[in-house]
């Protein structure tokens, strides 16, 4: 058979393949940091992409007063977000910039050939690397450095995702997002100030002490959360560099309305939790029905509230009160042997010795029992939980803030003109814990009210009781 | 003369003392034995004969004085085949004078040295460059406490390059009497291209070869020593005429060399 073919027809495959390298045109690519992601491509051919992408060792900040040395794709971590479509070919060239300690490469998921890329990128310091792939398969990937010790330049932040769009595109959306999830393992234990060295045993044991979205531990919540509106289709690329986890991603709220598996081809829909392996990706779509802050978490839910696992989606527009009625009534709650929260007490006790210790210590008694609702800046949320920072309601009377900690509240109150319906439990605290927690919070986010002593929680306990008096 | 003035000149004379004596002082390792990287914890130790070595990383002052006979071998002069583009970069440069250390650099280890112009260094003063086999067998000394060692390592690895490079010597020696092994730069060996990781650091334990460590723990003497890895993956990534911010070098001298030298004046 292969005989009687003409010569002709046999080199036209290769002619044509010759031909059409080289008219293919050439693009720049364009690299967004997260939660940015380069716009969807609209070109219906195929290109010549070039990607230019530098490896630098930089120190940022891990969380409030935590600094690390992170290695990173392009300064931030997770890496640039880069966006090719399938069939294009990749220039890719990695530079390591000159005041690196380490040599890197990159392997990327989406190339297919050995190391994904490593070998032929691996950079000494202050060199540039080239080579060139063909982006086979369309998907979502991670990418990530593979220098030795691998484990060690993945656990320092060095990994991102490449996004190859099917030829077809994908479906359109509103907004697209970029989240990815790393672990950190550092000397001091969460939250310990100061610039933390990478800590190697931790990392073997597999014992994080931070698991964030974004890189740093608030990355994605308050001024830095995503928005969309009401109305809108949201996607987000998920990505997990780990290098350790597995992440039980999900939106605390909502409903993956479609889900493209492990980032590759097939879609499931109506997903609650998507799981997210070490060195993975996913693609998920979500509509807005209803307005709000929808958090995203790691399920693994230590992770969310004790490692910093935990980002925002704020989504404006109007109620739909049919989908989400909101709260319709709160009326306390009496079982029998009363409504009174127990709360475990310090095991060991320390007496503050003056205000500013009992404010110190009464910041350790607010992010236990009060933080949740009220919020670690004291700014409540809105329509449910009263702020407690420059609060009108509060700096006007100490004594009846002492009453509330002790006995609850419920009914309305106004606060700084807006109504608050809600119910708060008594806080079952000794009396020094609760003059401690009141006066952190006289004295705090701007707060000048004062201070309450530990005879004055005493005058108060003997005088009130438990009430569930309306307001 | 104040008390003050009288202090500083005896500190500046200790300085100048201290100077001289460590820049031309060579510590005798014995010879002895230990177990490369890239060897299982059953195989047999790796045998190093005695020879001489820098206590300290060569400065910066001291290539300057070597450059300012050996010519060919100044930033304006060197020959691009040995020696990449940020070659001795840190000097100071202008239009009038050759590039030469900034003078709160002149204790500081040389750096942005290719391979190349180390071992001319070297030839120069009747030495040359320790193999890694050396290199690494006077490095896996440590000082009197392992756990400060361990910390001096692993947290040089995780900071980032200074501005400046400080001066050497400042922190004690290890058991051999050698400073600065670690802590402050990387250093080239004589054959630093031979034993070595691939690029793809995760193929090579399946390599048919012992000299491919790679981070494939698996089989390797201590699995912990991460830091050692990080040596082998820099050492790997470099070519002859490559410099680097925070890659210097110290001589070796191995006995006839030794010898060479002292019957020459």
């Amino acid at each position: 058979m292969r005989r009687t073919l003409p010569h002709a027809l046999l080199a036209l495959p290769m002619l044509w393949s010759a031909f059409a390298a080289a008219e293919l045109p050439v693009e720049n690519a364009v690299l967004t940091e997260a939660p940015q992601v380069p716009a969807p491509i609209t070109r219906t051919n195929n290109a010549k992409v070039v990607v230019k992408l530098e490896t630098k060792e930089v120190v940022k900040r891990m969380a409030d007063g935590v600094d690390y040395t992170f290695w990173t794709f392009g300064g931030n971590v997770p890496g640039s977000f880069i966006r090719i479509k399938e069939g294009d070919e990749v220039e890719f060239h990695l530079s390591n910039h000159p005041s690196s300690k380490m040599p890197h490469n990159i392997d990327l998921h989406a190339v297919t050939g050995p190391g994904g890329g490593a070998a032929s990128s691996f950079t000494a310091p202050g060199h540039s690397s080239q080579f060139s792939f063909k982006a086979l398969n369309p998907g979502l990937y991670v990418y990530h450095c593979a220098t030795a010790p691998v484990g060690m330049h993945i656990a320092n932040g060095m990994y991102g995702l490449i996004l190859v769009e099917p030829r077809a595109g994908l479906p359109k959306v509103d907004k697209e997002f970029y989240v990815m999830q790393g672990d950190f393992y550092t000397k001091g234990a969460y939250g310990e100030a100061g610039l933390q060295p990478f800590d190697m045993e931790k990392a073997i044991k597999e014992q994080p002490d931070y698991v964030v979205f974004n890189g740093s531990v608030g990355a994605l919540t308050g001024d830095k959360a995503i928005t969309a509106n009401v109305g809108e289709t949201v996607r987000l690329f998920v990505g997990n560099g780990g290098p350790n986890l597995i992440s039980s991603f999900h939106v605390i709220g909502e409903i993956f309305d479609r889900v493209f598996i492990e980032g590759g081809t097939a879609t499931n829909s109506n997903v609650e939790t998507e799981l997210l392996a070490a060195g993975s990706a996913a693609i998920v779509d979500f509509k807005l029905e209803v307005p709000g802050t929808f958090i995203m978490v790691d399920h693994s839910i230590f992770r969310a509230f004790n490692k910093g696992a935990l980002g925002m989606l704020k989504v404006s527009g109007p109620e739909d009160k049919e989908i989400y009625s909101g709260k319709q009534s709160d009326t306390v709650y009496l079982p029998e042997g009363g409504a009174v929260q127990t709360l475990s007490e310090p095991v060991k006790k320390v007496t503050a010795k003056n205000l500013n210790e009992q404010i110190a210590m009464g910041q350790r008694v607010f992010d236990q029992n009060c933080a949740a609702c009220h919020q670690p800046n004291g700014e409540g949320i809105p329509a449910a939980f009263p702020p407690l920072a420059k609060s009108d309601f509060l700096l006007k009377d100490k004594l009846r803030a002492v009453g509330i900690v002790l006995n609850g509240r419920q009914g309305a109150i106004e606060v700084n003109g807006k109504t608050f319906v809600g119910a708060m439990p008594a806080i079952k605290l000794d009396d020094e814990s609760t003059a401690n927690v009141v006066n952190y919070i006289l004295n705090s986010w701007g707060n000048k009210g004062g201070s309450v002593t530990v005879e004055d929680v005493a005058k108060v306990r003997a005088t009130s009781k438990p009430a569930a008096e309306a307001h | 003369m104040t008390h003050t003035d009288l202090r500083r000149i005896i500190a500046l004379l200790a300085a100048l003392c201290t100077g001289a004596l460590l820049a031309a002082e060579r510590v005798s390792i014995p010879a002895g034995e230990y177990r490369p990287l890239f060897a299982s914890a059953t195989a047999a130790k790796q045998q190093v004969a005695g020879f001489q070595l820098d206590r300290l990383p060569v400065s910066n002052q001291q290539f300057a004085t070597f450059v300012s006979k050996a010519v060919r071998w100044q930033p304006e002069r060197i020959n691009p085949l040995f020696a990449d583009e940020h070659y001795l970069q840190h000097w100071q440069k202008n239009a009038t004078t050759v590039a030469a250390p900034r003078p709160e650099e002149l204790q500081a280890p040389v750096t942005n040295v290719s391979w190349f112009a180390a071992k001319a260094y070297c030839q120069a003063q009747g030495g040359r460059l320790p193999t890694t086999a050396e290199w690494e067998y006077v490095a896996s000394a440590g000082s009197v406490d392992p756990q400060a060692d361990e910390k001096l390592i692993l947290g040089w690895y995780s900071a980032t390059t200074p501005a400046f490079m400080p001066a050497a010597g400042q922190r004690a020696a290890n058991a051999f009497g050698v400073h600065d092994l670690h802590g402050l730069i990387w250093e080239w060996t004589q054959d630093f291209s031979a034993s070595m990781t691939t690029g793809e650091s995760r193929g090579d334990s399946a390599l048919d070869n012992q000299f491919f460590c790679g981070s494939a723990a698996a089989g390797s003497a201590d699995p912990s020593q991460y830091a050692a890895f990080m040596r082998y993956a820099l050492r790997s990534s470099l070519q002859g005429r490559y410099t680097v911010a925070n890659l210097g070098f110290r001589c070796a001298y191995s006995p006839s060399s030794l010898n060479a030298i002292e019957t020459t004046p």
